[in-house]
């Protein structure tokens, strides 16, 4: 690809992401118009969105091979254990990453 | 507290999760031999971690426009959701409303959905979250120049910064919200799932589909 073809690509890209971001807004600008199926899913895709997350992140894990995906589903494990102790979101978060930091140096050692 | 120290205070785990996360992808595309415009063009304008990571492997091979947007859709296309789920949110925000569209993604939807804010405190996390972005990816094409791949293993193991944020997030929202615990499972279970039949590159599109037939049946029985 030259440069002309470069710039092209990271325009398209560009315009098809902002596409995704945008549409929902264009077709439902007012709550009146808005279906009430779209309103019930602005109530309940959220949860649902962060569920499909977490799994998200562990995607290019492989649980068949390896070291079957142990840290990080220890490390899960940690981060909703110390959340519903201390509920303090920035606690669960750097405290899940220095866990996880530490325990993949860790588990190796005992296998 | 002001907006803007509570948008900073809001914004901390972003600030390390896209500071790793940014630089990776600018050590990648100074390791792929990108001149500098490249990584910072798409981290101005695509913003999107996701899309970016893919189209440094797009842009190096044959030029085929139609496939790149194929790619940047399905790729974005949970953004759909998080636009539904906003569309309340931030309706009446006037000119700031185009910004908090523009800069809607995974991480400042999830801080802006927990936490309710005025729009002044939404836009200072939102902005503050691109800025996040943006610097990290030009740290980490300065570091790629300067030292190498050779910097990434002593950041061994940081990537979890993303997975614990969105564990923190899930649970946050699970604690306070009873009413959709349903779809809390619902959304991890289609996700397992999907990524058991489909694969890592191919699970999300599918997935929305479950959540969304799923939701609906709940619709039709509870408008019934």
């Amino acid at each position: 690809m030259n440069t002309t073809q470069q710039i092209i690509t990271i325009l398209f890209i560009a315009a098809s992401t902002i596409a995704t971001r945008a549409l929902p807004f264009i077709l439902f600008p007012s709550q009146k118009h808005t279906p009430r199926f779209v309103q019930f899913l602005g109530k309940y895709l959220a949860s649902a969105v962060f569920g499909m997350l977490i799994i998200y992140c562990v995607k290019d894990v492989s649980f068949l091979s390896g070291n079957h995906g142990v840290p990080q589903v220890i490390g899960i494990a940690f981060c909703v254990l110390l959340h519903l102790w201390r509920k303090n979101m920035f606690l669960t978060i750097a405290g899940g990453t220095l866990f996880y930091m530490v325990i993949i140096h860790i588990i190796p050692m005992l296998y | 507290m002001s907006d803007f120290k509570t948008a900073v205070k809001l914004s901390l785990p972003v600030l390390g999760a896209y500071w790793f996360l940014g630089v990776t992808y600018g050590l990648l595309a100074s390791s792929m031999d990108y001149p500098f415009w490249v990584p910072l063009c798409m981290a101005i304008l695509v913003y999107s971690g996701s899309a970016e990571f893919i189209a440094l492997t797009i842009l190096c091979s044959a030029f085929n426009p139609l496939s790149a947007v194929v790619m940047a859709l399905m790729v974005g296309a949970r953004h759909l959701f998080y636009g539904i789920t906003m569309l309340d949110r931030y309706r009446g925000a006037g000119w700031r409303k185009p910004l908090l569209i523009l800069w809607l993604t995974d991480e400042t939807f999830a801080i802006n959905y927990a936490n309710k804010g005025s729009f002044v405190q939404q836009l200072w996390v939102s902005l503050l979250d691109y800025c996040y972005w943006i610097s990290g990816g030009v740290m980490g094409y300065w570091l790629g120049s300067a030292m190498g791949e050779r910097l990434l293993q002593y950041l061994d193991g940081l990537d979890f910064v993303v997975t614990a944020m969105f564990v923190a997030i899930f649970m946050d929202d699970y604690i306070r919200n009873r009413t959709t615990h349903i779809s809390a499972w619902l959304g991890i279970g289609a996700a397992a799932v999907c990524l058991a039949l489909f694969g890592p590159n191919q699970f999300i599109i599918p997935t929305m589909a479950c959540i969304l037939l799923a939701l609906y049946v709940k619709y039709r029985k509870e408008t019934r």
